[in-house]
C-alpha cells in the first residue's frame, strides 16, 4: 500500500487547484505566484544540489568497469566499458545519457524448482524508460510553442513530425500515446514484480503518479474537455510570464490551472527527490571516471597534512630521552662542554 | 569544490536552456492576442463563438469525414437555416480572407492544419 499515500498526495494537489481556483481572485496566485515560486525553486535547488554535489571530495578512483581495461598492446581494450582517458570517459558518458546503456544490461532472476537460479536479459525497463524520456523531451520541446513569439521553425517542425499521423483533430500526439503507455508500464511494474515492489518506497509513485497527472490533463485539454481552454489566452498568460509583465487576460478552464499547477508542484519537488537523477548522471563517480588508477595517482581530498617524519629526524628528536633509557640511538648525543677531561 | 570549470559550466548550460524563453522574447512587453477580421455579412455562425472557438477542428473533422468518406452531404438546420457541410461553400463565404482570420489564430499557437492540403487557399 505505499501507493496510497502517493496517489492521495496527487488527488489532493488536483483537487487544491481545481476547488482553488474557482475562488474570485486566485487565478494570479495559481497562474502566475505560484509559477515564479516554482520555476524559482527548481533553478535554485537545481544549482545548489549540483553545487553540492561538485563540493563533495571523491576519496577512491571508483569506475564501474565491464570489460577489458587498458593492458598490454596485443589485449584488446574495450574502451567504452573501461575507459582510461578524458574522450573514452566522454563517450561513455554520451552514450549513458542519451542511450540509456547501464539499463541495456538490466537482467531478470528467476527461481525454478530445483532449486534453479537463472538470470535473463530484460529490456523492459530500457525500453519504456527511454521511450518516457524522449516522449517528455519532445513534449516539453513542444511546449515552447506558448512560449517563444514568434514560433521557430525547429519547434513547429517537431509538432509536425509528432502528429504525422494525422488522426483527429485536433491531430493526435504520437509521444501523447507513448508517455501514458511508459508510465503505465513502470507503474505497472513496481507493482507486478515482487521484488521491485518490495523496494519501491512512496517517493517512487509520487513522481509516476503525478507525471500521469499531468499528462492526463493535458490530453484532456486538448482532446476532450476544450470548452474554455483558449490557447491564445493561455500563450498570452505564458508570454507574459518569461517577460515578466504577466496577465491574465480571459477565463480560462481550471482544467488548465490544474495542468499548471500540477507541473509547478512537479518543479519544486524537483530538487528534492530523485529526479535529480538528471543532473546526478553527470556527476556519477562511477561513471565519470576514467580507469587509470594504474597510471595517475588519485589523491583522497580528505588526507590531512600529514608531514614525513623519517627515523632519522624522530631520533633527532628524542635523543636525549632515548639515550637517559639506554635505548640504543645510531647517532651520539654531543659531547656535553666541560666533561672531557 | 572539485572540477570546478566543468561543473559551473554545465550548470550555466542547464540554466541558460531552461530560460531560453527568457532571453529569447527579452525586450519586448506588448503581447495582445491576434485581432480577428470579423464577417459583415452575418450575425450568426453554426454555433456560439465560444463554442467554435473551442471545437471548430473537430466540427470540421467531422464534417469532413460524412461529406467525403460516407457520402452524407445533407446540409445541417440551425434556426432555420440550412449550411452545407462545408469549408469553402461555407466557412468561408463569411470568413472570406484566410490570411486575416484562419492564419491570425493558427500562426500565433503555430497550429498548421492540413486542411490546405486538399483545399485550394484563396488569392490573397
Amino acid at each position: 500500500m505505499k501507493y496510497a499515500f502517493p496517489l492521495a498526495a496527487v488527488l489532493a494537489l488536483i483537487l487544491i487547484a481545481l476547488i482553488g481556483v474557482q475562488i474570485p481572485g486566485m487565478q494570479y496566485l495559481f497562474g502566475v505566484v505560484v509559477p515564479y515560486l516554482a520555476v524559482a525553486l527548481f533553478l535554485g535547488g537545481f544549482c545548489y544540489r549540483v553545487y553540492h554535489w561538485g563540493k563533495s571530495p571523491v576519496p577512491f578512483k571508483i569506475p564501474t568497469t565491464c570489460g577489458q581495461q587498458y593492458s598490454l598492446p596485443w589485449i584488446k581494450q574495450d574502451k567504452l566499458e573501461a575507459p582510461n582517458n578524458t574522450s573514452q570517459v566522454v563517450a561513455r558518458m554520451v552514450l549513458e545519457v542519451l542511450l540509456f546503456r547501464s539499463l541495456w544490461r538490466n537482467t531478470k532472476a528467476t527461481v525454478y524448482d530445483g532449486p534453479k537460479l537463472t538470470y535473463e536479459s530484460s529490456k523492459w525497463l530500457w525500453l519504456f524508460g527511454i521511450v518516457f524520456h524522449y516522449s517528455f523531451l519532445v513534449i516539453i520541446i513542444r511546449h515552447l510553442r506558448l512560449f517563444l513569439e514568434p514560433v521557430p521553425a525547429c519547434v513547429a517542425w517537431l509538432e509536425t513530425i509528432d502528429s504525422l499521423l494525422q488522426i483527429g483533430a485536433p491531430l493526435m500526439y504520437i509521444t501523447d500515446v507513448t508517455i501514458v503507455l511508459a508510465l503505465l508500464f513502470l507503474f505497472l511494474r513496481r507493482l507486478s514484480n515482487p521484488q521491485v515492489r518490495y523496494l519501491s518506497l512512496a517517493n517512487d509513485y509520487f513522481p509516476l503518479f503525478l507525471l500521469l497527472a499531468i499528462v492526463s490533463t493535458g490530453i484532456l485539454m486538448r482532446f476532450f474537455l476544450r470548452t474554455n481552454v483558449d490557447i491564445e489566452a493561455i500563450k498570452q498568460l505564458a508570454l507574459g510570464l518569461v517577460t515578466f509583465h504577466p496577465t491574465i487576460v480571459a477565463d480560462i478552464s481550471s482544467l488548465f490551472y490544474v495542468h499548471l499547477f500540477l507541473v509547478c508542484v512537479l518543479l519544486a519537488y524537483f530538487p528534492f527527490s530523485k529526479l535529480m537523477h538528471m543532473g546526478g548522471v553527470f556527476l556519477s563517480p562511477t561513471r565519470n571516471m576514467a580507469n587509470d588508477s594504474r597510471m595517475r595517482r588519485h589523491i583522497n581530498p580528505w588526507n590531512p597534512p600529514i608531514k614525513p617524519h623519517s627515523y632519522a629526524s624522530y631520533e633527532d628528536e628524542f635523543r636525549e630521552d632515548m639515550v637517559e633509557q639506554g635505548i640504543p640511538v645510531e647517532k651520539e648525543l654531543a659531547p656535553q662542554p666541560g666533561e672531557t677531561a | 569544490m572539485y572540477n570546478g570549470g566543468k561543473i559551473i559550466t554545465g550548470l550555466v548550460i542547464f540554466v541558460l536552456l531552461v530560460t531560453i524563453p527568457v532571453w529569447y522574447n527579452r525586450g519586448t512587453t506588448a503581447r495582445s492576442a491576434p485581432e480577428l477580421v470579423m464577417p459583415t455579412n452575418a450575425k450568426s455562425c453554426v454555433l456560439p463563438a465560444e463554442e467554435m472557438r473551442a471545437k471548430h477542428m473537430q466540427l470540421l473533422n467531422v464534417w469532413r469525414d460524412e461529406v467525403v468518406r460516407t457520402g452524407d452531404t445533407t446540409s445541417i438546420v440551425v434556426e432555420g437555416k440550412a449550411y452545407p457541410k462545408s469549408l469553402q461553400l461555407n466557412c468561408m463565404e463569411c470568413h472570406t480572407s484566410k490570411v486575416n482570420f484562419c492564419d491570425k489564430c493558427h500562426d500565433y499557437s503555430s497550429v498548421t492544419p492540413y486542411c490546405w492540403d486538399c483545399h485550394i487557399a484563396p488569392v490573397e
